[in-house]
């Protein structure tokens, strides 16, 4: 689950780790009204959406007047801020952030993750802030450096020393900055944290290291023992079908092409993708139904593959373990009848029960074709998008 | 021969009341594992399916001599769970449950150390030695015992590795689901190395999956560890990036993590690479002869 950069930056000052002051606001009013409250001569109002690459996108944008305040404001919200990460339909803006510019001597890049080589909760650290990690570690791996913690020792102080070193501190600056390290940690494990980044953290022209961004992620499994972290939840950035699914307890991912699964276990979910992928067809999504689908489970994932206007055939591929493929066939038999379904289904079973299940399939006098295996299945799977 | 498990083995399970843990506890039970116990804290003293219950780990293996446990533990007990079954001195923990924090699991690891056992899981099908020994939620029929060890990141996909090398006539020693989780339990490079110094397993069928660098490392092991061949498959070509990987995890991986960096370092191991889940057997098969 991510957060904001506002509910980062105020659960950063909870925490007691350094961050400029700002006010988030719902209207053009309420930021001219924020940017008062907070005085001085410079503002940064920016967009709070869930996608990085936001100044680039005209996301973030420095005021020096409340008049530019209340114009940047108005052009941000309510609309929807594309960004590269933030998929072609964009983000819409409901909130912008109303910060006090800040004094910037040096840009620095902080974040913590679970490093899964080491499995142990890791800070990567690198001088060259502000810009794209991503692109510094593609083009200068050497200016970036991590360090594990173990968690039995904990954060220890040799720890942030290097930290310090590495990112080229002074003493006075590192004394804060080992201070903000620890907070941070503590932050992370306590919140259940996926991932921290601050990109930049600074140096102001007067010497101190401030957070002058936040990005917070959630790790989802813990959120049952996170419960004041979940009421921060902003539906409104989330993708409506990934969010309808996962009220179903269906695992879903929206992507671009005409062919629509839906596979019981993930990793045979990825497998019918590439499956469709190598036989010159493109998948509409990736939809995981779980070990444990019940006949109405599927109903309601035909529902939602049915809820994307671009899909011109189904395919459905289930390995029945646990799960009878009879059941998994009433369950099509069903969802068929009751949604509607106008593009062709390809049906591959196997598994518990399979005789009986895809005799239910033939019987039930619906338009189902069945495949006899994976390679077969996603072959007329591609033939049926291909025709329609 | 196989490897961890066989028809000796004796387990216990962890959570056997609960309406998982009874489920495939008896599914177990009727393939004829050896669940010698169960463990409900509050319920010792009573018997479940026919099988005594324990309060705690200790109690069960010591009145029972179990050597391996079973967890259905639900998620938020789970990580508790399994240092317990640490603690009470078992050789292998099958962790089935899944959505345990990642916190969690950062903890497990660490303290698993201070003992001398191995951890399988969690979110995993489980492991099976065909005819034998099953532990996990797999469909048991569809196995037979042969000559291929898997090993897999994914349970369906395990199933159909499974279902096609039966379907051919080679059939399996011991098929062990590692699960999907980042921080896990036995890695690739633990299993195979098992599955090398097994004399009845001739050949590997390795199911992986984007994410992390286990694949990675797993090829550099195979080419100068194994003997034996390898055939392997990567999911998740398809799937979009960024989804579901944070952003600062793409910088740990450095390029790594993706399907296409993981076939390009099995092929480079030598490792007998299939586009296709539906070649995994058909190319074991004609590895082997």
């Amino acid at each position: 689950m991510n957060l904001h950069e506002y509910q980062a930056k105020r659960l950063f000052a909870d925490y007691g780790i350094p961050v400029p002051e700002g006010r988030p606001a719902r209207s053009a009013d309420e930021a001219v009204a924020a940017a008062t409250a907070l005085g001085g001569e410079l503002w940064v109002v920016k967009a709070q959406v869930h996608a990085g690459g936001r100044g680039k996108a005209g996301g973030v944008k420095l005021a020096q007047s409340a008049d530019q305040v209340r114009q940047y404001a108005d052009a941000m919200l309510g609309t929807r801020l594309v960004t590269q990460q933030s998929g072609g339909e964009g983000l819409p803006v409901n909130v912008v952030y109303v910060e006090a510019g800040s004094d910037i001597d040096r840009e620095l890049y902080l974040s913590m993750l679970v490093d899964r080589e080491v499995s142990k909760v890791s800070f990567i650290a690198s001088a060259a802030g502000g810009m794209d990690i991503e692109q510094v570690a593609a083009d200068t791996p050497e200016k970036i450096f991590t360090v594990a913690v173990s968690p039995s020792a904990g954060l220890m102080d040799f720890q942030t020393r290097q930290l310090a070193y590495g990112l080229g501190l002074d003493k006075p600056q590192s004394r804060q900055f080992a201070d903000l390290v620890r907070r941070l940690y503590q932050l992370y494990l306590e919140c259940d944290a996926s991932l921290v980044e601050v990109n930049p953290l600074i140096v102001t022209k007067d010497g101190d290291v401030v957070a002058l961004d936040a990005k917070i992620n959630i790790e989802e499994n813990a959120l049952f023992r996170q419960p004041e972290l979940l009421e921060l939840r902003d539906t409104s950035q989330e993708d409506p079908m990934e969010r309808e699914a996962a009220e179903h307890d269906l695992n879903y991912v929206s992507l671009d092409g005409d062919i629509a699964c839906m596979v019981n276990g993930a990793g045979l979910a990825m497998a019918t993708m590439d499956l469709i992928k190598l036989h010159g067809g493109d998948p509409a999504n990736f939809l995981d139904v779980g070990g444990g689908a019940t006949s109405e489970r599927v109903a309601e994932a035909f529902k939602l593959i049915l809820s994307n206007d671009s899909v011109k055939a189904i395919l459905v591929n289930i390995f029945g373990g646990i799960v009878r493929c009879d059941l998994i066939a009433q369950g099509v038999v069903s969802a068929v009848k009751e949604v509607g379904v106008n593009v062709p289904v390809v049906v591959r079973l196997e598994g518990t029960n399979v005789r009986k299940g895809k005799e239910l399939l033939r019987s039930s006098g619906l338009d189902i074709v069945t495949a006899n295996d994976l390679t077969d299945a996603a072959k007329k799977a591609v033939a049926a998008a291909v025709s329609a | 021969m196989s490897v961890l498990v066989g028809k000796d083995s004796k387990i216990v399970c962890q959570g056997i009341t609960g309406n998982q843990g009874s489920f495939h506890a008896e599914q177990c039970v009727d393939y004829g594992t050896r669940v010698v116990a169960g463990v409900t804290p509050s319920r010792g003293g009573q018997e479940h399916l026919g099988i005594p219950v324990f309060d705690t780990m200790r109690e069960a293996v010591r009145e029972t001599g179990a050597d391996v446990s079973m967890i259905y533990v639900p998620a938020p007990f789970a990580a508790d769970a399994i240092l317990e079954a640490a603690d009470s001195g078992v050789d292998l923990i099958v962790c089935i449950t899944e959505g345990i924090p990642v916190l969690d699991m950062v903890k497990v690891k660490a303290a698993l150390k201070d003992h001398d056992c191995r951890l399988i899981g969690p979110n995993c099908p489980g492991i099976i030695t065909p005819d034998e020994c099953k532990i996990g939620i797999m469909p048991g029929f569809i196995h037979k015992k042969g000559r291929v060890g898997v090993v897999s990141r994914s349970g369906t996909l395990t199933y159909e590795a499974v279902y096609q090398t039966t379907q051919n006539g080679l059939g399996q020693t011991t098929c062990i689901g590692i699960g999907g989780d980042p921080v896990r339990g036995m890695d690739f490079i633990d299993c195979l190395e098992l599955f090398q110094a097994d004399p009845d397993t001739d050949g590997v069928v390795m199911v992986g999956e984007i994410g992390g660098t286990d694949e990675e490392a797993a090829a550099e092991y195979i080419q100068s560890e194994l003997t034996k061949p390898v055939v392997a498959y990567i999911a998740g070509v398809t799937a979009p990036p960024g989804k579901r990987m944070g952003h600062a995890g793409a910088i740990v991986a450095g390029g790594k993590g993706t399907a296409e960096a993981k076939f390009l370092a099995l092929d480079a191991a030598g490792v007998a690479t299939v586009r296709s889940p539906a070649e995994l057997g058909s190319r074991m098969l004609e590895l082997l002869g």
